[in-house]
């Protein structure tokens, strides 16, 4: 039986090596003469090839395990054959399922639009390393059943974030994910001292073993420890899930990023440090969770939407647009907290965590779908600034079409998915008699439509019609796809999700 | 007061001594040695926490941590020094 949980990891993690094997021999920086342009545009091609199928072969093995979650229930496996807890387990429920499913496709998508966006010098010598390493990261995070194992990958994708946002070596690229990392590591630093908690008490690291100690400890009236642990592991991972107001960091290292590398960080490495917040509320120390914990994250989940979708409406460019959108769209994943501590178990409460799910995967494709044509409109215009913007509409209408799309799941507007899940989330307030997170969103929802339409209202201009729908297939159709996913493909299909948590509940495979 | 317990908490205040100089503190070789004494006040924690008495041998599980997280801490530190520099250089700026 081949291990396709281990091959997610492996794969990727082998395909950085490679890269760097194939990258070898370019000429070094400020190299000028025609020989050396020559022979890096040879080895950029080569590192391009290998990269790319290193990443159709992750892609391969990370849409496997999400089918065989969704056939077959929760995957396990011990590595090495050393159980637990001597041993480090590394598991896919649903959650974990979905997450590899959207990094799969959104992989693809920024990798086939590198191949284009990289074209010119050495830089993708530099980005495919990074950018596998920063996939085998993302892997390792969704699939491990270990808290010290999630701080591991937690490091290692904040290490390889912050080195692929400062890829262009701009002064400003460099400072911001300077403090970038900087963040990062008190991040991880606080969820460490979290883990340490956790092992004084229990002496054990395993997420079910955890889960069921902590259970027992909280029923004997006894929850001072876990609950001060998950305390502590939250506000780590609030600082690098940019949860107001401690988004300070996010919009200048997003916005100067090159455009695949916003994709990324954006779409996928906030929403890691969130997916193991869901985690650890809701599977690991679940039990130790309280209330006024839940309403603190959904009061901070709240001054993010409303205060990331303000300055979304006054940035002055494009990227920087897209980056505070990101802090607001995260903001309405932490609305769902309140409630799903409140309500008991049950359909409503399943409806709530597949809703919560939906919301960061449809993010997840428009986001990256959105930063992607940011990238093209930037490199079209020469710059991304908003008010200049006018006539995109007629040079790239593809992208525009793309930038629509984006928003139009940025908003919530049917079919997209973020339409289904602000739905349920709306019906969960109600019934739960806390409206007041309903005129958030609602507040949310009316200046997410104001920041888009701004873009969109610019990019039409008084010249005549355009001649050619795409104007450069192998970029424009990843973002544009990426965008359609977000809003036909999650929206239409957005049972999938509801399926998947049935088949793997979560807590069961961890 | 036993053994471990001043081993757990001088780790304690050595993370509380880190956070406040990384707070306060604007050049990044102080920060980062400010982040690297939070670490080794987690480190310190997880060590003592390895004691199970004089009759038998630590548990090996915690140490086992700490190297590792000295192995990370030790990478991002070069890292967050390799960016430094590039800004220090000033030829960061095409």
């Amino acid at each position: 039986m081949i291990d396709w949980l281990a091959i997610t990891i492996m794969a990727p993690l082998l395909g950085a090596v490679a890269t760097v094997l194939a990258g070898s021999g370019a000429p070094l920086p400020g190299a000028e003469s025609e020989t050396d342009r020559e022979r890096a545009d040879r080895v950029s091609r080569r590192v391009h090839r290998v990269g790319l199928l290193a990443i159709l072969a992750s892609s391969a093995a990370m849409l496997v395990a999400t089918a065989l979650v969704w056939i077959d229930g929760p995957l396990r496996s011990e590595l090495g054959g050393w159980g637990v807890p001597l041993g480090i387990a590394i598991s896919a429920d649903g959650l974990s399922a979905a997450m590899l499913g959207m990094t799969a496709l959104v992989a693809l998508g920024i990798s086939l639009y590198a191949t284009g966006y990289f074209c010119r010098g050495t830089i993708s010598v530099h980005f495919w390393p990074l950018w596998l390493l920063l996939v085998t990261a993302l892997n390792g995070l969704f699939i491990a059943a270990d808290l010290f194992n999630l701080y591991v990958m937690l490091e290692l994708l904040g290490l390889a974030a912050a080195a692929l946002g400062a890829l262009t070596g701009s002064r400003e690229a460099v400072s911001a994910n300077l403090r970038y990392l900087l963040v990062g590591l008190l991040g991880s630093i606080i969820y460490l001292l979290g883990v340490a908690l956790i092992y004084t008490g229990y002496g054990e690291l395993d997420l079910g073993l955890v889960r069921a100690s902590v259970a027992a400890d909280v029923a004997a009236g006894d929850g001072m420890l876990p609950a001060s642990a998950l305390a502590l592991m939250t506000a780590g991972l609030a600082l690098k899930a940019a949860l107001f107001p401690m988004h300070f960091w996010l919009p200048p290292a997003h916005a100067n990023a090159p455009a695949p590398v916003s994709a990324a960080l954006s779409a996928l490495v906030v929403k890691a440090a969130f997916y193991l917040i869901v985690r650890l509320w809701l599977d690991g120390l679940a039990p130790a969770a309280t209330g006024a914990g839940a309403v603190l994250i959904g009061l901070l989940g709240a001054g993010a939407v409303l205060w990331g979708s303000w300055q979304a409406l006054r940035a002055a460019r494009l990227k920087l647009l897209a980056a505070y959108s990101t802090v607001a769209q995260i903001g309405y994943l932490c609305l769902f907290f309140p409630l799903l501590v409140e309500i008991p178990p049950g359909p409503l409460r399943e409806n709530l965590i597949a809703a919560l799910l939906l919301m960061a995967l449809t993010h997840g494709l428009a986001k990256a779908g959105l930063f992607l044509a940011a990238g093209l409109v930037q490199q079209s215009a020469g710059h991304d600034r908003i008010e200049e913007l006018g006539g995109t509409a007629q040079n790239l209408p593809a992208t525009t079409f793309t930038i629509a799309l984006a928003g139009t799941a940025l908003i919530g507007l049917p079919p997209s998915g973020s339409f289904v899940g602000k739905w349920v989330l709306m019906q969960g307030a109600i019934a739960e008699g806390q409206w007041w997170w309903v005129v958030v969103i609602a507040i949310g929802t009316l200046l997410a439509a104001a920041y888009v339409f701004r873009v969109l209202s610019r990019a039409f201009g008084l010249e005549p019609t355009p001649t050619r729908f795409v104007t450069e297939v192998r970029t424009e159709l990843p973002a544009f796809l990426l965008a359609l996913g977000a809003v036909a493909g999650l929206g239409l299909g957005s049972g999938l999700v509801w399926d998947l948590l049935a088949s793997a509940p979560m807590g069961q495979g961890g | 007061m036993s053994a471990p317990f001043l081993y757990g908490a001088a780790g304690i205040i050595l993370f509380a001594l880190g956070l406040w100089s990384l707070l306060v503190h604007g050049p990044l070789l102080r920060r980062l040695i400010a982040l690297n004494v939070m670490g080794g006040g987690v480190f310190h924690i997880l060590i003592a926490v390895a004691y199970r008495g004089d009759a038998q041998a630590p548990d090996p599980v915690p140490h086992a941590l700490v190297l590792t997280g000295i192995v990370v801490a030790v990478s991002a530190t070069a890292l967050a020094l390799a960016l430094g520099r590039r800004l220090d250089s000033g030829d960061g700026d095409d």
